[in-house]
């Protein structure tokens, strides 16, 4: 045999791809190749467009945009109540979906025992968390906005992102207790540990990782979420929101994705800037808050 | 050798009766979640109920939604919603389980490592940032530079309801290519496959159940998005009854959205707070059957394997 000759291993991989060249291989993977790229594209796309759009507003008057009120005049409007809003909102979120969310896994996990009703909460946990989000909105505007009469203020919408948020949290966190070995729990249980001492000194530590990514993202996503915030009041137009804390949570409010939606209705081009400059800071906290998460879960991510 | 007594074992009253309110405590925040549903349900039934015993019957069956008219046809919001899901799924089908397969089948840990959490950053994107990027860039560039449609299109919206969608769909379908057990895979590379048709022939098949149930849980999810239709396609512009995705069309979501902003209604015109609920009770089931169906899918795949 020369050393020209083919191998022998060469032959058989080339009886193996049928004697040619592969094309349809070569199609496919280019195939996935191209819908990868498309949707990556399409964020850095979207990304780039909208900074562009914003440049104008973030260049001219960066402080002034974000420390104004809001306005009918484009050159003088600013988002300072759709920020406080947000965060706000964001605030009612966590004091209210975290501590019932985690309560609520925790007790599913670590607690109940497997029937006929644990079995049928969880699978209206998972079914909750497919409901769209503008249902929460009507679930906030009959009970919260009518039923019990507080109006439309920012409690109430508070409120309502936290139900929208609470299946998330419940679901996250279920996760992240179930990844928590069950050997961990007989050490606590052999030394004499109740069921609370069990958990709380030896599954909520090593779960805590899993639970903060979840809990963060969830509260991105509140941070985010418009169409239940439309229903339950939150103000597009307009108003001045300013005063103490009380009339703060009592009064008429916005939020920074109703801004976004408002804006983005107006018809004259300098709309188009403050919309994209919004959206910048909006996605900006998003993206920084998701990330973050992002890293937290593969540093801490930990295989028993 | 002193030996213990059982009553000395015991947890002390005061560990007992912490013990006691903790575990309370917990099963109160799990209960909480069924009332929510509960409530969810009652309050949309409630409204959706004293909608159609007030409601003339024939107006549910006319030329379009204008709610302020007295006009409440269904068939209009529940086209555009399909029209719109419809166009979305055929942007999310293929990127979704393309990249899906991509991600499960070829590509190598450190790009995995890179391309999952851009997927997941893409899925965070608010949807009232899509909606504006519909109108602002979808329209202009994919649909008014080959057609003469208008800003404002269902064919717009709907893309933009298609890109919110695939890191949805991808996640799920390759959460089930990646269940699909190895011995599949090596008893096919055993036979001499390639990869293609190990992936094409092998995976694909074997996951199916969680493909469909992927694509089940993007329409549910397309159906149920609202801010992406209420800005860009055209919403009260589309409220006559259409079918032509170049146009502009009205959404079960955008219609409620309009509703409650007010834009579509004079203040205490008739039936529009109840009718409100009557959409949201259509969506309700329309999502909830889809979801259920997705999870009977899903189910079916951790059973094979």
């Amino acid at each position: 045999m020369t050393a020209t000759s083919p191998s022998a291993g060469d032959l058989v991989a080339l009886r193996l791809r049928g004697g040619g060249f592969d094309w349809r291989s070569y199609l496919l993977h280019g195939a996935m190749l191209l819908a990868m790229l498309l949707a990556l594209g399409i964020l850095l796309v979207l990304l780039a467009d909208v900074a562009m759009r914003a440049l104008p507003v973030l260049t001219q008057r960066p402080l002034d945009f974000l420390t104004s009120d809001l306005s009918s005049r484009p050159a003088r409007a600013g988002i300072v109540q759709g920020l406080i809003g947000s965060l706000l909102l964001v605030f009612f979120v966590a004091i209210l979906a975290i501590p019932v969310g985690v309560g609520a896994a925790v007790y599913l996990e670590e607690y109940a025992r497997d029937t006929r009703i644990t079995r049928f909460v969880r699978t209206n946990i998972r079914n909750l968390a497919g409901v769209p989000a503008i249902v929460y909105g009507l679930l906030g505007l009959a009970v919260f906005v009518t039923l019990l009469g507080l109006g439309k203020i920012l409690i109430v919408g508070g409120l309502t992102l936290a139900i929208l948020v609470l299946p998330i949290v419940v679901i996250t966190t279920s996760e992240a207790l179930r990844a928590v070995p069950g050997s961990i729990r007989e050490a606590a249980l052999g030394v004499g540990a109740t069921r609370w001492e069990m958990v709380r000194s030896h599954v909520l530590p090593y779960a805590a990782p899993g639970i903060l990514t979840g809990t963060i993202l969830s509260l991105a996503r509140a941070f985010g979420e418009t169409a239940p915030l439309l229903m339950v009041g939150a103000v597009a137009g307009t108003f001045s929101g300013h005063g103490g804390l009380i009339e703060q949570l009592t009064g008429p409010y916005t939020a920074l994705p109703t801004i976004v939606f408002n804006w983005a209705g107006q018809p004259q081009d300098e709309f188009r800037s403050l919309t994209a400059a919004t959206i910048v800071v909006l996605v900006a906290v998003i993206l920084l808050v998701n990330g973050t998460a992002i890293v937290l879960r593969n540093r801490y991510d930990r295989r028993w | 050798m002193t030996s213990l007594s059982a009553l000395e074992l015991r947890v002390a009253p005061g560990r007992r009766r912490r013990e006691a309110f903790v575990r309370a405590a917990f099963a109160v925040a799990a209960g909480l979640t069924v009332v929510v549903s509960a409530a969810i349900v009652l309050s949309l039934l409630g409204n959706a109920l004293s909608f159609i015993l007030k409601v003339d019957l024939g107006a549910l069956w006319s030329d379009g939604w204008f709610p302020r008219r007295g006009m409440y046809d269904i068939k209009t919001i529940v086209a555009g919603t399909l029209i719109i899901a419809g166009i979305a799924m055929l942007v999310a089908a293929p990127l979704g389980i393309a990249t899906a397969l991509y991600l499960s089948e070829y590509a190598g840990r450190r790009t995995r490592s890179i391309l999952k959490p851009v997927l997941e950053l893409l899925a965070a994107i608010p949807s009232v940032v899509l909606g504006f990027f519909a109108l602002t860039w979808i329209s202009p560039n994919l649909i008014q530079r080959f057609t003469d449609a208008p800003l404002f299109s269902m064919a717009s919206a709907g893309i933009a309801v298609g890109i919110l969608v695939t890191p949805l769909v991808s996640s799920v379908a390759e959460d089930a290519m990646h269940a699909v057990p190895d011995y599949l895979r090596e008893a096919s590379y055993g036979l001499g496959a390639r990869r293609r048709t190990t992936s094409v022939r092998v995976v694909v098949p074997a996951a199916v159940s969680g493909i469909v149930a992927a694509l089940l849980l993007g329409i549910s999810r397309a159906i149920g998005e609202t801010m992406i239709v209420a800005i860009a396609a055209g919403a009260t512009g589309g409220s006559l009854f259409g079918l032509n995705p170049l146009e502009p069309g009205q959404t079960m979501t955008a219609a409620m959205t309009a509703l409650a902003i007010g834009s579509d209604q004079v203040r205490g015109a008739a039936l529009t707070f109840e009718s409100l609920f009557f959409v949201g009770l259509l969506l309700f089931l329309m999502t909830l059957s889809l979801n259920l169906a997705s999870e009977a899918f899903v189910r079916r795949v951790r059973r094979l394997y």
